[in-house]
């Protein structure tokens, strides 16, 4: 017998479907390109600690000592750590028997969730309940299982921002879902249209498709929009009508920019809302400790909430969280860390308070500097990000770029992103990787990068770009 | 308004999956240790023992310190300027940590790393296959992963494309391979370990279940082999290693080798053979047979399963698949990066020489050495009960011991719409407070009863489990019998 054991035409035709431009061409060229020795900057996904960024410093002091209990041991320990670490790494370390290299409940560490709930409590005004609160290896796990739980076919449908982050649209393809789009209006700073996307479920629905749940990004990545207190009531009275389950992606809680429209959380809006509707729309909320200003993304830590969910539901996603065993438990105290940190009088409050200070203000600093350099640019236009990590600005092309491109065998954007890579090592996502209206172009580039290289990152796009729209002029129209 | 995320309206394939380990039994005991907290005295036990599950350091195994020095210095790099560390911590892990912080862009240990793994670490990880096959091993045929399990499903991800694909499982298994086939709304085609010979593996057997598999249509795209295997311990002789690769490159099988148990092996007469060196010794190269072997930092000595660290290496893929198993592992960004550090150590632990390594090496030797004794009293403590038969542990970290049920008790279970082995074990849990996973979980012959029973309880407990459960077993048995 000849067969082959594993062709490409045999795979999961799901998987083939998959896309995830955060890590695609753009990021594989740079790649290349980094190698063959040229200076890269990547902003290609939301990566603070890789452009300079540095952790906080009360976390990783507590997690090393968990890490090494024997530590507490040592009557020295107190010289190079200070007492405050040390009394919370015991605290965990109590929470956790067998210690970090133990599974844990598959839901998480009970004292960390418990953690999150008095959080969430604090933020909100409205008790939590930790029982319904799992921690995961970062946020995109448990978006992961809870869209692998909903979606049962392709006629199965879910409203998906437009711009949005891939990870759902990449999730919807390998569970075989459809991807029900609403478009943000760029006019509006991206904001919400409820009329565009109440078209969207009507069309869907013609088309045999079964709406079962809502994606909400807030604040909104790639596009940084923070909704308004009135945004998300009409959300959740949306979601009531049309029976959808809302799925809250606010994992950039921590990262806002401007005073308008704080954060609010969707739960929060939800009980304050009261009545039948706020014991009945289901949903779920993603935070992560990946974001904000702690921006520790290589711990991979998260967690989802579960609000007016069925507790046979509640069961069949435990079972599903208990195959994987349990989430990292380090990733788990970070959380419990995020969620309960220094506070005042503490004696590591100071130094965390300027750290997380810091960090923010130049973030908000950084959106700004962004936001005005491409919009000196000619044919760019972009919004002010609001919030998140993000700029996402909108590039006009000219016909006769647009012609190159595709007579390259090339999007447009995908087109413009090289050229920008290959003349400045500027590292970005083409907007075609996030979703965009037909025919119109953008790309996602990150405000991570250190304050002090941002006059130069910014000049040396304007230069590339002004550059560009001069070399593709369409000279017709003059 | 009804609710849109309801039982009736879920993905079906979540609903039939299951996960025995973690389930019913465990469930109650949970509730059970509540119960002993809120009412002491009210229950025939004053604690629960948790033999229901592979996890070491949760019943007191102690983690390598050299390990836990260097992510300790991993994880607060800032430690490395201070002086006072040279009296905290061994010279030789604050070098590695020095050399591992070296590898990683701009020393951070909090960002996103490539979506396989730091490149620097998987060197390091190839360095150490290399080393204990004697064939090279790539970095770049190395996904780091948050343990081996997300390796697996990834696999079941690409290779099952409706309910006609089907995968070779052994029976009894890991239940995480017939959970993750249900998730993925592929076909489990079970092959049976011969419990009469030590839990072998006849490839006559593994042909028959293939043939019979396709003659109903199933596509049969991949084989799993559990080695040493978990439930059942066994350590595959060398010969029906080379079986078993020859089989796959005849039937076009990819081999899927879950090898997570490669440092568990408890007697002299076997050895660990990785199926990457087998295939290797067979001359077979990346054009001949498809293979991804686990490992994982859960097992071994190390035991660190909280920490979610192991690897995939795939060889024997072409470009487009391999692309492709890139591309969804890039959707999730990347493995934590403390596990993918601990993943490299297991593979380059202290040598001859290092200022560490008498005392790893007394760590290491002491928990292979505990083990390897409470596998045996547990394995004599069974096969002493009347009713009990319980195979060697060659390996891994379990007993899998047959119950022979009587009639009567085989009853009493149906009456209670429960499986013989889950009403035993139910009962046993009841009784004792011992925590032991029915062989339902597992899969086993039909008519055949087992249960799986860590051998992880600290040594000091042993007697204790040992007694207590004589007596359970016992008085079972005398109320049940025919």
């Amino acid at each position: 017998m000849g067969r082959k054991g594993l062709d490409y035409e045999d795979l999961n035709e799901n998987v083939k479907k998959v896309q995830y431009a955060v890590r695609g061409e753009l990021y594989l060229r740079a790649s290349e390109l980094q190698k063959e020795g040229k200076r890269i900057i990547f902003t290609n996904v939301g990566n603070p600690h890789a452009l300079g960024q540095k952790p906080l410093t009360f976390p990783r002091q507590v997690v090393a000592l968990c890490q090494a209990p024997f530590l507490l041991d040592d009557p020295n320990v107190g010289l190079i750590f200070p007492a405050d670490a040390i009394a919370r790494a015991k605290h965990y370390l109590a929470m956790a028997p067998g210690g970090l290299g133990a599974y844990s409940d598959s839901r998480g560490i009970p004292g960390v969730r418990k953690e999150v709930a008095e959080f969430i409590q604090r933020r909100d005004g409205y008790p939590s309940d930790p029982e319904l609160i799992y921690l995961t290896d970062g946020a995109s796990k448990g978006v992961m299982q809870m869209l692998n739980a909903i979606i049962r076919n392709d006629r199965d449908g879910i409203l998906v921002p437009v711009p949005q982050y891939p990870l759902y649209s990449a999730a919807i393809s390998l569970f075989g879902g459809s991807l029900v789009p609403y478009y943000l209006d760029e006019e509006a700073n991206w904001g919400l249209d409820l009329v565009n996307t109440r078209q969207s479920v009507a069309a869907a629905r013609s088309n045999g498709i079964t709406v079962r749940a809502m994606v909400i990004i807030n604040p909104g990545n790639p596009t940084g929009q923070c909704l308004s207190e009135a945004n998300l009531r009409e959300i959740l009275n949306f979601c009531y009508q049309e029976n959808l389950v809302l799925l809250a992606d606010e994992v950039y809680q921590q990262n806002v920019y401007q005073d308008e429209r704080p954060f609010i959380s969707a739960r929060k809006v939800l009980f304050d809302m009261g009545g039948p509707i706020s014991r009945e729309v289901q949903l779920i909320s993603f935070h992560t400790v990946s974001k904000g200003y702690w921006g520790e993304c290589g711990q991979r830590g998260g967690y989802f909430e579960m609000t007016n969910i069925p507790p046979k539901t509640v069961d069949e996603i435990y079972k599903v969280a208990s195959i994987a065993l349990s989430p990292n438990v380090p990733g788990q105290i970070f959380m419990g860390l995020m969620m309960n940190p220094p506070k005042p009088g503490d004696i590591s409050y100071l130094k965390f308070a300027t750290e997380s200070k810091s960090i923010l203000d130049s973030l908000r600093r950084r959106a700004q500097i962004m936001t005005d350099g491409f919009n000196s640019c000619r044919n760019v236009v972009c919004n002010f990000t609001e919030g998140a990590m993000y700029s996402f600005p909108q590039i006009r092309l000219p016909q006769r770029a647009m012609d190159t491109a595709r007579s390259a065998g090339k999007e447009p954007d995908v087109f413009y992103c090289l050229k920008l890579l290959e003349a400045t090592g500027i590292s970005t996502v083409p907007g075609s990787g996030f979703g965009q209206k037909e025919g119109v172009f953008h790309l996602r580039t990150t405000i991570l990068p250190a304050e002090e290289d941002m006059p130069a990152i910014m000049s040396s796009f304007k230069k590339f770009n002004d550059s560009f729209m001069e070399q593709y002029q369409d000279y017709s129209k003059l | 308004m009804a609710a849109t995320v309801a039982v009736e309206n879920l993905n079906p394939k979540v609903l039939k999956c299951e996960y025995a380990v973690r389930g019913e039994i465990v469930i109650h005991a949970q509730r059970l240790q509540q119960q002993l907290q809120t009412q002491p005295g009210s229950l025939p036990f004053d604690e629960i023992l948790y033999c229901n599950i592979g996890n070491p350091q949760s019943l007191g195994q102690q983690p390598v310190t050299f390990f836990r020095e260097v992510l300790a210095l991993c994880d607060h790099p800032y430690l490395l300027q201070r002086d006072e560390i040279k009296s905290l911590f061994s010279a030789d892990s604050i070098s590695r940590a020095k050399q591992i912080l070296a590898s990683i862009p701009g020393k951070a240990t909090g960002a996103y790393s490539h979506s396989q793994g730091i490149k620097g670490l998987r060197d390091t990880i190839a360095a150490g296959i290399t080393s204990r096959d004697g064939f090279p091993a790539n970095a770049d045929d190395i996904f780091l992963t948050d343990g081996a399990s997300p390796g697996v499903h990834l696999m079941m991800q690409l290779l099952i494309r409706n309910e006609k694909d089907g995968i070779l499982v052994p029976i009894p298994q890991y239940p995480l391979y017939s959970a993750s086939i249900a998730l993925h709304g592929g076909a489990l085609v079970p092959y049976y370990l011969n419990e009469s010979t030590g839990w072998g593996l006849e490839i006559s057997d593994v042909k028959k279940q293939l043939e019979d598999a396709r003659s109903k249509g199933i596509d049969v795209r991949a084989l799993v082999v559990i080695n040493p295997g978990n439930p059942t311990g066994q350590v595959l002789a060398e010969e029906n290693q080379y079986d078993i690769v020859k089989f796959c490159k005849n039937e076009g099988l990819v081999l899927l080798a879950d090898e997570v148990y490669q440092e568990n092996i408890y007697v002299d007469n076997k050895k660990f053979h990785s199926f990457k060196k087998i295939v290797r010794s067979l001359g077979y190269g990346e054009e001949d047979l498809p293979l991804v072997s686990y490992q994982s930092v859960s097992k071994g000595y190390y035991g660190e399963c909280g920490k979610r660290g192991g690897y995939m290496e795939i060889t024997g893929f072409s470009a487009p698949v391999r692309e492709q198993i890139y591309k969804i592992a890039s959707v999730n960004l990347c493995s934590n990066i403390s596990g993918q550090i601990l993943a490299s150590l297991i593979m380059n632990p202290p040598k001859a020489g290092d200022e560490s390594y008498a005392s790893y090496k007394a760590e290491k030797d002491g928990i292979i050495a505990s083990l390897t004794r409470r596998a045996k009293s547990l394995e004599d403590a069974f096969n002493k009960l009347d009713g009990i038969t319980c195979n060697e542990a060659e390996g891994a970290m379990y007993l899998f011991p047959q119950l022979s049920l009587p009639q009567k008790a085989i009853e009493a279970a149906k009456a209670a719409n429960k499986a013989p082995d889950a009403f035993y074990a139910l009962r046993l849990l009841e009784s004792t407070g011992i925590v032991v996973v029915p062989g339902s979980g597992f899969g086993q012959v039909p008519g055949t009863w087992h249960f799986r029973c860590t051998i992880l309880p600290q040594e000091e407990k042993i007697p204790a489990i040992i007694s207590r459960f004589k007596v359970f077993h016992e008085a079972f048995m005398a109320e049940y019998h025919d």
